[in-house]
């Protein structure tokens, strides 16, 4: 901090006579909180501070959703990840579609093909065996419509209580066999943001699952696999597919999370335009009565693409006739001004910053 | 989306634009009162589109932000109890008190709960009869009939393990303070929709009377919040000082009856502590005699916590709209919705947390803003020099 700000801050705590006054706040949490799951900047500065600072590596620091390995001539993709999903059943999905279909899709994301998947189980005693056999019904059911094969497994129980149902952790390997390149840190000026339909759905069927909410919708998850999109997108591009920038998923955090973190790897800006983003009725008319911004809220089947503009037009009509893409979008465009930073233009004409959550979204009070 | 986008409609928005103009002769500051407005304005760029001669100042209507930081010590004493479950409205959990959040407390082993209707404490009572359910019962007349109802039903229901932690405001003694402030600014008011909608407006005109000063009470839509501030410019323009309804599809004078009578049947007008501006008379409720046995500082013993704020941000003055979060030399830099110096950066409805989040671009740069000339392409922001 400069000199001038000191004074500048003394001068002002000076005028404030018996007005103003604030604690100061925590920052360092000593236990893990809630907020670290959330995919906001709790999430990031875990990832950060715990993890990648000790393992830290090339492949590592992209912080990609997917590592891609130069393996001989190959090009292999690897990834993981873990579900865990109160309640484990819910309309469109539960936690065994979500478990293949997300690994699925965090190596579609990379350009790659899926090939095979490990699942590693923890259940808790006590969890019936018909659930247990539902769910793994619907993870082979889901493996085979993604066209990719569970290989190896593991299986653990704990003791009532020290887990909730059935926890999965999900990794799969997949190859790389176009010449994609891509990453978060890849978007340019003049690039086109793609999402491929409508957002919120999966967050929002499952905060109206839970016990203590009691609002019906004909709601369901989005919980697909994303990789025959990702085929016909890349296919649409022809020999251009280096104009793929990045693909994301938008899980936990939603689009906004997700292209913040593009804008921040690229150091470019983006601007959105809120009428542009598809919204189902019943997925705002949630968010309006809870207080929640459907831009935060999770989806397990859609992906925003950055691409360069000469493809976005062939993109976005090979999207739409995918049927996991056809209310797909053009929502914004990558600009060299304000880098790091996503602003949206919105329904009455102003502008606003679409940043990053702390932590998890909390809804309001009125 | 019915009752949604007809309120968010950009051409209508751009009409009453030109008619606010049209009206404008002279510089005028309006403070909106309600948390919930001027999220709205900062969310949907409201504040972009007025004229420069209309400035909106950001009024003390955030509950989170004025709730005393005693009574968030006092929550957490509370909350820390192992015979407790503590439930609160979910923006609460993030407000720092003296000693972390409820967040860290939950994470220490800590039972707290988000509730979206203070009712739901009756059900979290019955189904676990061996523990205490403490509700942190916050905010201005708004959520009141809701608090009011959990200690009624509690009462009727005879349950012994539901209390309620109190720290009820009232907006019109509130808005006296403002006016009353040798720093006032403010020339109007747009008035607290929701608020009105409880309690209805009554209360409002002796202000109006009393201080010269126009109060529109307005919505929390786009539209509603522009028409407020036509209805409040041409009032200002024509020097008149009177109450207008411009919300009136969900209000009336006399507000909601039973609310009303559910309110004063619980609760009691007394003196109460306001963050970031000290104590103000008889501007808060309290729960009556007859329902002092719901009432947590006394179950719980800890009306003696009294926390002394330290001086560090200007959060007293922004609540006041005496100043902009912008005018904080630690706006943005040291103070942040991460790191929060004072309370109005800790609500998404505090005006601090709300410019951080959809506003801090506009200070370092002009914005111009002009459309695209290809079709489909979303318009284009052209920042200016850098002052």
């Amino acid at each position: 901090m400069s000199t001038g700000k000191v004074e500048e801050r003394e001068e002002t705590s000076a005028e404030l006579g018996p007005f103003g006054s604030c604690p100061l706040p925590i920052f360092e949490h000593p236990q893990i909180v809630l907020g670290h799951g959330s995919g906001g900047k709790l999430s990031a500065e875990l990832i950060e501070k715990v993890f990648v600072s000790r393992f830290r590596n090339a492949t590592l620091e992209k912080m990609d959703d997917q590592a891609v390995l130069e393996i001989g001539s190959t090009r292999l993709a690897f990834t993981t990840d873990s579900f865990v999903v109160t309640p484990i059943f819910f309309p469109g999905g539960n936690i065994g579609t979500l478990a293949v279909n997300g690994t699925v899709n965090d190596l579609a994301m990379g350009g790659a093909r899926p090939l095979y998947l490990s699942a590693a189980f923890i259940l808790e005693e006590g969890l019936a065996a018909a659930e247990l056999e539902r769910v793994v019904d619907s993870m082979a059911a889901s493996a085979q419509s993604a066209g990719v094969e569970l290989v190896t497994g593991d299986t653990k129980v704990v003791n009532r209580g020290k887990g909730d149902k059935v926890f999965i952790t999900t990794t799969g390997i997949g190859v790389v066999e176009r010449g994609t390149r891509m990453s978060a840190d890849r978007a340019r000026t003049g690039d086109k943001i793609l999402l491929s339909g409508y957002i919120g759905d999966h967050g929002i069927t499952i905060l109206s699952q839970r016990e203590n909410l009691e609002f019906e919708s004909a709601l369901e998850s989005d919980c697909a696999a994303l990789n025959g999109l990702v085929d016909v997108m890349l296919d649409a591009a022809g020999g251009a597919v280096d104009g793929f920038r990045v693909m994301r998923d938008p899980t936990r955090g939603g689009v906004a999370t997700v292209l913040n973190e593009i804008a921040g790897r690229s150091r470019v800006g983006m601007v959105l335009k809120e009428s542009a983003i598809p919204v189902r009725d019943a997925v705002r008319g949630a968010c309006e009565m809870l207080g929640l911004d459907p831009l935060y809220v999770a989806n397990e089947g859609k992906l925003v693409a950055v691409v360069a503009p000469e493809i976005a037009d062939r993109v976005l009509g090979a999207m739409r006739g995918h049927p996991l893409g056809a209310e797909s979008c053009a929502i914004g465009e990558v600009v060299a001004q304000h880098a790091g930073m996503v602003l949206m233009r919105t329904g009455v004409g102003g502008t606003r910053v679409v940043d990053v959550l702390f932590g998890e979204q909390l809804p309001r009070i009125c | 989306m019915k009752y949604l986008d007809e309120y968010r409609d950009g051409p209508i928005a751009a009409k009453l634009v030109e008619r606010i103009k049209r009206a404008q002769t002279k510089p005028w500051v309006i403070m909106e009162v309600c948390g919930g407005q001027t999220h709205s304005i900062v969310k949907n760029g409201i504040d972009q589109l007025l004229p420069k001669g209309v400035e909106l100042v950001h009024g003390p209507g955030c509950p989170v932000c004025v709730t005393p930081l005693e009574m968030i010590d006092k929550a957490h004493a509370i909350a820390r109890r192992p015979e407790v479950i503590f439930c609160s409205f979910g923006d609460m959990l993030r407000v720092p008190g003296s000693d972390g959040d409820l967040f860290r407390i939950k994470s220490q082993g800590g039972d707290v709960r988000v509730v979206y209707s203070p009712l739901d404490c009756l059900k979290i009572a019955k189904a676990n009869p061996e523990k205490q359910v403490v509700f942190f019962a916050i905010g201005f007349e708004t959520t009141a009939p809701a608090n009011a109802m959990l200690a009624w039903q509690a009462k009727q229901m005879d349950l012994k393990n539901v209390s309620l932690l109190v720290s009820h405001v009232l907006v019109p003694p509130a808005i006296e303070a403002v006016l009353s402030s040798p720093q006032n600014r403010v020339q109007g008011f747009l008035g607290p929709g929701h608020v009105c909608a409880v309690v209805g407006y009554a209360e409002y005109e002796p202000l109006a009377a009393r201080f010269r000063v126009p109060i529109v009470i307005t919505g929390f839509e786009p539209l509603d919040i522009l028409e407020g501030v036509l209805m409040t410019v041409e009032q200002l323009e024509q020097g008149r000082a009177e109450v207008e309804n411009q919300y009136s599809r969900v209000l009336a004078r006399g507000g909601n009856h039973p609310a009303r009578e559910r309110i004063a049947r619980v609760f009691e007008v007394g003196d109460r502590k306001w963050r970031g501006v000290g104590t103000i008379p008889q501007s808060g409720f309290q729960l009556r005699e007859e329902f002092r046995e719901f009432d947590a500082e006394h179950r719980f013993s800890v009306e003696a916590i009294d926390t002394m704020e330290p001086e560090v941000c200007i959060a007293g003055q922004i609540l006041q709209g005496i100043k902009k979060p912008h005018d904080c030399p630690a706006f943005g830099g040291e103070c942040t919705p991460q790191h929060p110096l004072g309370a109005t950066m800790v609500s998404a409805e505090g005006a601090c947390a709300a410019y951080y989040t959809y506003g801090r671009h506009l200070k370092d740069a002009d914005l111009t803003l002009h459309r695209a000339s290809a079709s489909g392409t979303p318009d284009l922001v052209t920042l200016g020099d850098q002052k």
